[in-house]
């Protein structure tokens, strides 16, 4: 169950990795813009992971995660053939799909990946898709060659400027918007990366009025709806992310108390992360975290 | 001899002292032990009618269990119990006794009741302990599959009496682990989570097939299962926590009693830093509400190293609806009550984390639907607590992933599946429901008495 049959490294530092699950129950029914949650040890987190690909013959199911905690870290030290212990999914509510006509699709990092999987299904349904895809530097960015295999225009942004366009994509963002301003074909926006890009990405594409939508990661325990700790505010009204998203209107959604949601756990992250970090550089026994307890 | 009955009182339970069982998250009480069980189990008047049964969602035999105990054959008693209640270490815990069996108790009348509740426990435990616990006779197989939909006391309940009626029968849990309620909300300290595991093996050793990790409505729907399954319960619960709606309530630091409680039992966050999930360890706690839950949540704070605890309530001691041994517990281990209190408001800091609650008092006036009177704010008694944490224990609603996603399967307004009340059928052929998907959040014996009598239901429907 739940076996890694391929794993990949995008970048080193921070670590980003690809990992395609053998997961066919999962992998039959996802569809673009879902998410999973999983767990790696007895003693670890849940966590939820917005899925990057789906191959149905295969039974697989890919992610893409940047290690930033304790349990992406731990994720992270899978290898091939190894089993996540618990992988649940598919979990919130699908992008919905139409023919749009013309799609602006923005994304930020490891928001590459979902995007990228949105996209293929945009594609299914005849829209035309203008990709922009952004990294804070050349090292982190991943899947040019699949994103222009999907799409029908791909803008390449770096912060530094180390490839692609130096700059945020949000000015690609404005600029195609007001080139569009006439014509008016793109109908929609669809911004997933990290909170703040989002949160941009919304207020940029405002006033033009081209509806948004963003794909929130806030912190779930259960994700099916149980425990409201990924309760958002949302045109004024508590939202659950993980039943009621991940995907929301970005000129509806309350970022700053995202943002400040996300903080909740701040301190304990850091000490989880200590404790890792001091545990790998000491030994590698396995019972280090038994005498913890 | 009625007469020497008479002179026994009811015996006390041993338990940890208050002051050191609020900083621990071992067991309360420590149980009978055989001679205080037998004792106690004297004193029962053995009533040839017994007023005690019918106080019994699923009719334990009472009084011929405490006989057996009473004649120390406890492994006999235990399974006398087992007859009609598959979960009797359970029951014998998290029962309200007070307001069922031992409120009928005939030796109630004059004194204290026959403490049913925890001579239950005490014969459940034995059996486990003394590794007694039998196979049941099972009917030979029908050939018929069912599923469960939910792994909690409905859906163990029901489980553990089809396998036994002869199907083939397969629980799906979404959580990675077996027990809902029992494992996600009950803390350890009232309901230890190796006795739950103790009673899924039992089940598990029955032939019973459990797939944790998948969440129907979303991996499947009730309508693949019934491709594959002759019949389905849907036993989901009360899982979709209700909040206040009052300024405040996003803030860092609130939280629902079920994310609460599901991260200190579910994800033991209480061992934090050996188990990675983390839960706010506050100075300072206040919980809304006055059920169970609250007591669980309320008490879970001062075991996490809260240095005050308070329940926040808005009506009197006297129509709190948790059990009376929750609130005594509560009470012991020092939680603040703060009653005919209402919370009006969340008050934070720059930072996005609670404060402290703006509460009203509240004072009683004429009685409402329920018959309980009702809470009226007292203009101008506005206070505030100081807290870093609030837990909102104000009740849940259905989990809204099955009704969602079978069409045909009628709602209540409220979004309760609805069912027959004594076979569990809903509008649905072939689907079944039972516990607080269905009546709304209730106890775990309610739960297993719904999980009871759609087993027998479906029973009938699978072979006939």
């Amino acid at each position: 169950m739940n076996r890694i049959i391929a794993k990949a490294e995008y970048s080193r530092d921070p670590a980003v990795k690809m990992m395609e699950i053998e997961a066919p129950a999962i992998a039959r029914k996802a569809k673009g813009g879902q998410f999973i949650v999983l767990r790696v040890s007895e003693t670890g987190e849940r966590i939820p992971l917005t899925i990057a690909d789906t191959d149905v013959d295969r039974g697989t199911v890919t992610i893409v995660f940047q290690e930033v905690g304790k349990t992406t870290a731990d994720l992270g030290r899978l290898e091939e053939g190894d089993e996540i212990l618990d992988f649940i999914g598919p979990l919130g509510q699908p992008t919905h799909m139409d023919n749009y006509g013309a799609v602006l699709c923005i994304a930020g990092g490891i928001g590459i990946a979902p995007v990228h999987n949105i996209i293929r299904e945009l594609k299914r349904h005849g829209n035309r898709v203008i990709t922009i895809m952004g990294a804070r530097t050349q090292d982190l960015l991943f899947w040019e060659d699949k994103m222009r295999a999907v799409s029908d225009e791909v803008h390449v942004t770096t912060d530094d400027g180390s490839y692609g366009r130096k700059g945020l994509v949000t000015a690609v963002e404005q600029e195609l918007l007001e080139a569009d301003r006439d014509a008016r074909d793109i109908s929609l926006v669809i911004g997933i990366g990290p909170p703040i890009m989002m949160k941009f990405v919304a207020k940029t594409s405002e006033p033009f009025g081209v509806k948004t939508l963003v794909s929130l990661n806030s912190i779930m325990v259960d994700a099916t709806g149980m425990c409201g700790a990924c309760r958002v505010t949302v045109g004024g009204k508590t939202r659950f992310v993980c039943v009621d998203g991940p995907e929301f209107d970005g000129h509806q959604v309350d970022f700053d108390e995202l943002m400040q949601r996300q903080r909740m756990y701040l301190e304990q992250e850091k000490r989880s992360m200590e404790l890792l970090l001091q545990h790998r550089a000491g030994c590698d026994c396995g019972g280090c975290r038994q005498e913890e307890i | 001899m009625s007469t020497d009955k008479k002179k026994i009182s009811r015996q006390p339970m041993p338990e940890q002292e208050p002051r050191v069982r609020a900083r621990n998250f071992d067991e309360v009480p420590f149980g009978y032990s055989p001679e205080t069980a037998m004792l106690e189990a004297s004193r029962c008047l053995q009533c040839k009618k017994p007023k005690c049964v019918e106080g019994c969602p699923v009719n334990v035999k009472i009084p011929e269990f405490i006989g057996l105990i009473a004649d120390g054959d406890f492994i006999g008693a235990a399974r006398k119990l087992k007859e009609t209640n598959a979960l009797p270490a359970v029951c014998g815990r998290v029962c309200p006794q007070e307001a069922q069996c031992e409120s009928r108790c005939v030796v109630g009348k004059k004194g204290e009741p026959v403490a049913i509740g925890r001579l239950e426990r005490f014969a459940a435990d034995y059996e486990r302990q003394q590794q007694a616990v039998s196979r049941p006779e099972m009917a030979p197989p029908t050939g018929k599959k069912v599923a469960i939909v939910g792994s909690g006391p409905a859906g163990l309940t029901c489980a553990g009496d089809l396998i036994k009626l002869g199907h083939r029968v397969t629980i799906f849990e979404a959580l990675h682990k077996t027990g809902g309620v029992l494992v996600y909300g009950i803390p350890e300290f009232r309901l230890p989570k190796a006795i739950v595991q103790a009673e899924v093996d039992y089940l598990a050793s029955l032939g019973v097939h459990i797939e944790v990790n998948h969440v129907v409505g979303m991996v499947d729907t009730v309508d693949e299962l019934l491709e594959e399954y002759d019949a389905i319960f849907v036993g989901t619960g009360a899982g979709l926590p209700v909040f206040m709606n009052i300024p405040g309530e996003n803030l860092n630091g609130v939280y629902s009693a079920n994310e609460y409680l599901t991260r200190s039992n579910l994800m033991k966050a209480y061992l934090f830093p050996a188990y990675d999930t983390p839960v706010a360890v506050g100075r300072r706690v206040a919980v809304f509400g006055g059920g169970n839950v609250a007591m669980d949540a309320s008490r879970t704070a001062l075991r996490l190293g809260a240095e005050k605890s308070y329940i926040v309530y808005r009506r009197s001691h006297e129509e709190m609806p948790a059990r009376g041994e929750e609130i005594h517990h509560a009470e012991e281990e020092g939680v603040d009550f703060q009653l005919l209190a209402n919370p009006l408001r969340i008050v934070g800091d720059d930072q996005g984390c609670v404060t402290g609650v703006e509460c009203i008092r509240m004072a009683l006036g004429e009685p409402d639907e329920s018959g309980r009177r009702r809470p009226v704010p007292v203009e101008g008694s506005e206070f505030v607590l100081e807290v870093d944490t609030v837990v909102v224990a104000i009740g849940n609603g259905p989990n809204p992933l099955i009704p969602k996603t079978t069409p045909g399967l009628d709602l209540t307004r409220r979004g309760n599946i609805l069912a027959d009340e004594e076979t569990g059928r809903t509008s649905r052929d072939g689907v079944f429901a039972g516990g607080d998907i269905v009546t709304g959040a209730a106890t775990v014996i309610m739960a297993m008495g719904a999980g009871k009598k759609a087993a027998a239901a479906m029973h009938e429907y699978l072979v006939s």
